[in-house]
């Protein structure tokens, strides 16, 4: 649906985004990750017609962002970055704006102001002023601004920053019940937000893309190496020495200690096996007690790191 | 450019300046002021004439036509709206226009609550009417002009001061290098040319009450001129 290639946009000398290729299917919700400054936003800001690139295209079916960007911005919904509203305008006064704006007539606009309100929960403050609104509210007019004309895509910058965990999980569940109909964009730096909402993952940094996939496929790929954690009842020194010898075990350091004989381990083991057995074994024969083993899944927020440390 | 586009914008700008108290202030002070510089000597003379209201209106509006002008832009940079609006499907231009007719209409407006004033005079006198209408027609067209030049400036900076005391001093040089202090003292060939470009000239035709075709040519391409400055100064954003 959206293709973008080869897209570079630069600041004097700077590039801000550098050399970017991706297709965005239809219905789909990508997300976008990447630490502050890696070019999330100005991609999004290019891709909504604000800004021009310095090089390269982006093609929505068969229209392109330069020669149709009023065409294309009508099937777009966006939510820049920090919510910005015109504050001194009351909520429904807003939306009615954007609407007029958006050319919708008079019942369309009344119709999909009362869904936007139903949808995002607006409906005890739609007569107070904006900047009277708490953060949470902000956001949701934000986001019923963007949905309001019914857009076939979806840009959603940040949108949960400076939310409260209640607001957060609203607006998640929200986001996802949109993706359901519609193609989705959604820009982060929060994993767990990306990891919870999108279907597909690009991690951009220093405006390239240095990983993509599903958040499964991405957490599979970062290391070649699982994870565990055991709490055994027994001698440090010699589990350390013992365990060290299994198989697949790569590494084991000490990880936390509960008391003189009771500690936890941190166990690097080779990916794919399993060593629970084994090290059952192991604390029977040498009469050590298991009292605590868990598998540790690599997060999203391990490959992050890794992928954009350097 | 489509009307109901610009229509949208217009009605937005226009409502927002009822919106805040600042829009009452600012006729409250108009008004008051514009009164009072001129009834002050008006019983001394004695005439039922509005000819000295009018010399000073462009004085007045200079301060005026900024202040109507100043946020327009600058405050949709700092509060970041600017990248809504500008990401509606409506083209620069029809914001631009939809933002200069808004502030059109405001001034318009309190051109409009001004009327009291010639009308006080024709109670109290035989009011020639020419001259009031060519008066008010001129100023309105001179006001288009401060506030085209006004609106340009807002584009340029995210700041409402900044915005405002730039167009003061724009349009106060724009002003003056028609007005007869400046053209006396230059060269002929000079002082034809800035007697053209200078707005002071031109109002003080129309406020003669002599409608020529070509100050209204002049206020116009004015007008346009930094209409389209401003769509440009917009597509900066656009710059590889």
């Amino acid at each position: 649906m959206i293709k973008i290639k080869h897209l570079t946009k630069k600041y004097d000398d700077l590039a801000a985004v550098d050399d970017i290729s991706l297709e965005i299917n239809e219905g789909e919700i990508l997300g976008f990750l990447g630490p502050n400054g890696a070019g999330k936003t100005t991609t999004m800001k290019i891709l909504t017609g604000f800004m021009a690139p310095t090089k390269g295209t982006i093609e929505f079916d068969d229209l392109d962002i330069v020669e149709d960007s009023i065409k294309i911005r009508e099937k777009i919904g966006y939510l820049p970055e920090n919510n910005p509203l015109y504050e001194d305008m009351k909520v429904y006064e807003y939306l009615a704006f954007i609407g007029r704006v958006r050319g919708m007539d008079r019942s369309t606009l009344l119709k999909r102001m009362k869904e936007m309100i139903e949808l995002a929960g607006l409906k005890n403050v739609i007569k107070q002023p904006i900047i009277e609104l708490s953060k949470g509210y902000r956001q949701r007019v934000g986001i019923a601004q963007a949905m309001l004309h019914d857009p076939e895509i979806l840009i959603l910058d940040e949108p949960t920053s400076g939310l409260d965990p209640n607001q957060i999980v609203e607006i998640r569940s929200l986001i996802k019940k949109l993706g359901e109909k519609k193609t989705v964009i959604l820009c982060s730096h929060i994993m767990q937000e990306v990891q919870a909402t999108c279907d597909r993952v690009i991690i951009i940094a220093d405006g390239k893309i240095v990983g993509q996939g599903t958040p499964q496929e991405l957490t599979a790929s970062a290391t070649g190496n699982d994870s565990m954690y055991v709490k055994i009842k027994g001698d440090a020194d010699k589990i350390l020495e013992e365990v060290g010898k299994l198989d697949n075990v790569v590494e084991i350091v000490k990880a936390d200690k509960e008391s003189e004989d009771v500690r936890g381990y941190k166990l690097s083991i080779m990916s794919g096996s399993d060593i629970r057995e084994e090290l059952f074994k192991l604390a029977i024969t040498n009469n050590w007690s298991i009292l605590e083993s868990k598998k540790e899944a690599v997060s999203l927020e391990d490959v992050f790191r890794k992928l954009t440390k350097n | 450019m489509r009307w109901q586009k610009i229509k949208s914008i217009f009605k937005k700008e226009f409502v927002s300046y009822f919106n805040s108290p600042i829009a009452y202030i600012f006729i409250g002070v108009f008004l008051v002021v514009s009164m009072w510089l001129f009834f002050q000597d008006f019983f001394l003379l004695g005439q039922a004439s509005i000819r000295s209201y009018l010399s000073l209106l462009p004085w007045i509006f200079l301060f005026l036509t900024p202040a109507i002008t100043m946020r327009l832009w600058s405050e949709e940079k700092r509060s970041g709206t600017i990248e809504i609006l500008l990401t509606l499907p409506i083209k620069d231009s029809e914001v631009v226009m939809g933002k200069f007719l808004s502030s059109l209409a405001f001034l318009a407006v309190n051109l409009l609550l001004s009327l009291t004033l010639p009308i006080t005079v024709a109670i109290l006198g035989s009011l020639d009417l020419g001259p009031v209408i060519g008066g008010y027609l001129g100023a309105l067209f001179l006001g288009a002009a401060y506030l085209s030049l006004g609106l340009y400036i807002s584009s340029l900076t995210r700041n409402q001061i900044v915005a405002f005391l730039l167009a003061v001093v724009a349009s106060f040089i724009l002003f003056i290098i028609g007005s007869s202090m400046v053209v006396d003292s230059v060269s002929l060939w000079l002082a034809k040319i800035l007697s053209f470009i200078g707005l002071g000239s031109h109002f003080a035709n129309i406020a003669k009450g002599v409608l020529d075709s070509r100050d209204i040519i002049y206020y116009i391409t004015f007008i346009l001129f930094f209409l389209f400055l401003n769509t440009k100064a917009l597509s900066t954003r656009h710059w590889k």
